[in-house]
């Protein structure tokens, strides 16, 4: 069938400075480049160009702009390019549409409604460069109170404390597991997590027996409704152990890394035969309610001797905060929120686009509700999905989180351009690909360099703000709404942020 | 009268506290001069004084002083019916007051000397803790009603006006007491709130504080859960509150206390002792939400004891001085030696570093039994 589709890039090459070196049709996975019979000139199928920017950045030349195709249909704010062309492939091909990352709809982003405080005059700044700025949080449940014994001397805790987790930032790295991502991305996570001080969390993958004695402690393992790779040396090896019942690009459905993915390697970390489908359930198939759910964080904790907090993640839905309730109350020790932008390797584009709320308003919510019912230091929360930049962190905090996790940003740190073909494995970048060629482009301790580089720079600038605004400890700005106003908000938004606004 | 518009108030203030460790009482006037000594560390905004050992005639009672905010007669009378209902009024009377004294639009305040009458659910709660209900059943229920003080055994006197002002008003002068707590405040705004005039109290705890508190809203938010409402809106509600939970409720010494809300840094932690590291790194754990971040010195008080701190970074002042058994706490030594030239010792302590009075033995059975 002839296909109707415009391209959706364009490659324009600069003759005067390309000297058909060859290292385009070398780098470019997607068959935009080749030679001509007699190897004289390279000929341009710009149509199958995702704009990944791989060429663009290894010409050595610079010869190379990629830069969206400009020629549309008729001007039309309603049947929209994309509306038109989501049509024709699916009168094409008659299935779901496929996407990768986050979504991409300009629905509002209130982070960037969100503005931050500071001192003036009544009480001081302080400089991060001259005193000393916390950053260290704890991640678990804490005690009402703490009982203390003092005799003569001798000061002795009586209460007894549950397993809580410590990282030197409140940044840590989201479940991206091993088969969506190349195992050099996966190294690079773990390898920055144990440099920096932080944790990363493996995804439903698996963690690879390999890699298990040296970043087991920095690892969150995640045990989620297809059980891959889970056994208790997996659970046991852990920093922590996270059930993840859903994601912010697709709140209610389940997973499927495809079998050409599942390579002899992958196959072993995940227990399934090789090049077989890995199908992840839409549910926990043993949680239907949420006792169900108690009781596999009872079973977790039991395999693991009560030694490791149990997170549980959910996507940002309607009833967020009734559900993160029950979740405390079911005794997970950490609960992750995975907002409406949160990334995905496969997504269904009608589940990304158009299922979930924004983590802004989860995080108010679950942390006033969990306040409101006296619970909130019974857990901590962390916010997940879109955090593009320091100061989405510290709005996050202030709103009420404990931590943030990142995971397309830490992807773009390794080299990601947010091209959103992920699910086609092809990944230019060596990220999101089993193809051992693409693979290999990413090398693992210089992805580690960048993403400690990342983490680094931004707690620099966690403490610029902290200080900024006369704190010097992270757990001051936790929930601390009065550092925030808002721009641009309806009374309702503030309303649910929990935050006034500007001037008021 | 004008009511703050802001959650917490900005200020800047001075702080003094003097107390005599053997239990002996004596009157206002020189804490009086000290105040006067630091007139320029506040703006005639706000000035208070908290008294121990006010009331031995009815010690085994709660005195509550209320304030009545506009002589809002509804209000007077909605107070008078709600005690009835919920304590034995031993004594009542209006608070004297000095109508020459250079004060603007006071209100009205009566002290009432009760006794708790728990009936149904109440019969569970202590009395310390059927006291705060009903006391903030009337801070956030009945209008222009603020129950300023409600401890034993002793009061607050406090509003709008430089701190010798206000005493002249009250005529603490004639008021005796073995600790007394003043403050002078230099608010940024808030005027005219008689009730956001320091100190702050709940129960026998008194609190005076010079700070802005820039972990406010962390630190509400999680006394919130504790059933504790900030209604005055100052800042220092926010430490009273917090004194209260952890030493009252949870029953932890100061010398506790003080690294919960000033903790040392990790830096510091980190490097010490196994012991010590595990004490401290927990402290900071399973409170990190008390921690009080910004600038503030407290001087806090109870019988049998004051004290003051400041924030970790000690980013507001405070001196300490002896005498023999007298104890000084203040914003600066001159205010101490304007009342006591001849000091034994005097020092500056460490950020985050309590100063400790307590009463001696004897004293203590004198005083508190």
């Amino acid at each position: 069938m002839k296909s109707h589709l415009l391209p959706d890039f364009i490659v324009e090459r600069l003759e005067d400075r390309c000297n058909r070196c060859g290292v385009c049709v070398k780098q470019c996975p997607w068959g935009v480049y080749s030679w001509n019979d007699d190897k004289t000139d390279i000929l341009i199928d710009y149509t199958k160009c995702v704009g990944c920017q791989r060429c663009v950045v290894y010409c050595p030349n610079n010869a190379l702009i990629v830069k969206p195709y400009y020629g549309s249909y008729r001007p039309n704010a309603y049947w929209t390019k994309e509306v038109i062309s989501d049509i024709k492939k699916q009168a094409e091909q008659g299935g779901v549409l496929l996407v990768g990352t986050g979504s991409d709809r300009p629905y509002k982003v209130y982070f960037d409604h969100i503005l931050l405080n500071a001192s003036q005059v009544t009480n001081p700044s302080i400089d991060p460069l001259r005193e000393p700025m916390e950053l260290r949080t704890f991640l678990g449940r804490k005690p009402d109170q703490l009982e203390i014994e003092i005799r003569d001397d001798d000061i002795e805790i009586k209460t007894e404390l549950y397993p809580n987790l410590v990282v030197e930032t409140p940044i840590l790295f989201a479940g991206m597991s091993y088969g969506a991502i190349s195992k050099n991305a996966f190294l690079a996570l773990a390898m920055a997590s144990k440099e920096f001080g932080t944790l990363f969390c493996t995804g439903e993958g698996g963690l690879p027996k390999d890699m298990r004695e040296e970043y087991g402690p920095v690892a969150i393992v995640q045990c989620a409704s297809g059980r891959f790779g889970v056994d208790p040396e997996y659970l046991n090896c852990a920093a922590a152990i996270e059930i993840k019942i859903g994601q912010g690009a697709k709140p209610g459905i389940g997973g499927h890394l495809p079998g050409e993915k599942v390579t002899a390697e992958i196959s072993a970390t995940r227990m399934i035969p090789e090049g077989t489908d890995a199908l992840s359930p839409a549910p926990h198939h043993d949680i239907y309610s949420i006792e169900d759910l108690s009781m596999l964080i009872y079973a977790l904790k039991e395999a693991t001797n009560y030694e490791k907090p149990v997170f549980v993640k959910i996507a940002a839905v309607h009833n967020v905060a009734a559900i993160a309730s029950g979740i405390v109350r079911a005794g997970a020790d950490v609960i992750v929120i995975d907002g409406f932008r949160g990334g995905t390797g496969a997504s269904p584009k009608v589940m990304r686009d158009h299922v979930g709320i924004p983590i802004e308003m989860a995080i108010a919510a679950v942390d006033q509700r969990l306040r409101e019912e006296g619970i909130r230091h019974k857990c901590s929360i962390i916010a997940s999905g879109g955090i593009r930049c320091s100061a989405d962190v510290v709005k996050a905090i202030a709103l009420g989180a404990d931590a943030v996790y990142i995971g397309t940003a830490a992807l773009i740190a390794l080299g990601c351009t947010m091209c959103q073909k992920c699910y086609t494995g092809k990944c230019a970048w060596g990220i999101c690909t089993q193809d051992p060629n693409l693979a290999k482009r990413l090398n693992p301790k210089e992805g580690a360099k960048r993403l400690v580089n990342l983490l680094r720079a931004w707690s620099l600038e966690i403490k610029d703000m902290l200080g900024g605004m006369g704190i010097n400890a992270i757990e001051s700005l936790r929930g601390n709404r009065e550092h925030l106003r808002g721009i641009g908000l309806e009374d309702w938004e503030l309303r649910v942020l929990g935050i006034k606004g500007a001037g008021e | 009268m004008i009511k703050p518009r802001d959650d917490k108030d900005f200020q800047a203030c001075g702080l003094f506290g003097v107390m005599d460790r053997s239990g002996e009482r004596f009157n206002g006037k020189m804490v009086v001069e000290a105040m006067k000594n630091m007139h320029v560390r506040g703006n005639g905004l706000g000035g208070g004084f908290a008294v121990y050992g006010l009331y031995p005639e009815y010690k085994d009672y709660y005195c509550l002083h209320v304030m009545i905010q506009d002589w809002n007669e509804d209000a007077k009378r909605e107070v008078d019916k709600f005690l009835d209902a919920n304590f034995d009024i031993v004594h009542d009377e209006e608070i004297p007051t000095n109508e020459d004294a250079n004060v603007v639009n006071p209100p009205l305040f009566w002290r009432y000397f009760v006794y708790p009458q728990k009936k149904g659910d109440d019969k569970r709660l202590s009395d310390d803790d059927y006291v705060i209900k009903k006391v903030m059943y009337i801070n956030t229920k009945i209008k222009d009603a603020y129950v300023i003080s409600s401890g034993k055994n002793m009061g607050v006197f406090k509003g709008v006006g430089f701190p010798e002002d206000i005493a002249e008003f009250f005529m603490v002068e004639k008021y005796k007491g073995y600790i007394w707590t003043a403050h002078s405040r230099f608010p940024t705004n808030t005027p005219g709130w008689w009730g956001g005039a320091h100190p702050f109290c709940i129960l026998d705890w008194t609190v005076v504080h010079n700070g802005e508190i820039s972990s406010y809203g962390t630190n509400k938010r999680y006394l919130e859960m504790f059933g504790y409402y900030c209604t005055l809106q100052t800042d220092t509600e926010v430490m009273a509150y917090a004194f209260d939970l952890l030493m009252r409720r949870q029953k932890l010494p100061i010398e506790i206390v003080a690294k919960i809300l000033a903790p040392p840094m990790w830096d510091i932690i980190d490097h010490m002792d196994e012991k010590r590291k595990k004490l401290y790194t927990t402290l900071r754990m399973v409170y990190a939400p008390l921690l009080i971040n910004g600038p503030w010195t407290v001087i806090v008080a109870h019988h049998g004891e004051m004290f003051g701190l400041t924030d970790r970074i000690r980013l507001r002042p405070i001196t300490a001085g002896e005498k023999g058994d007298l104890l000084f706490l203040s914003s600066e030594e001159s205010a101490i030696r304007a009342v006591c030239p001849n000091l034994d010792r005097v020092w500056t302590p460490h950020g985050g570093e309590p100063v400790i009075g307590r009463l001696n033995e004897k004293a203590l059975k004198k005083v508190v039994e």
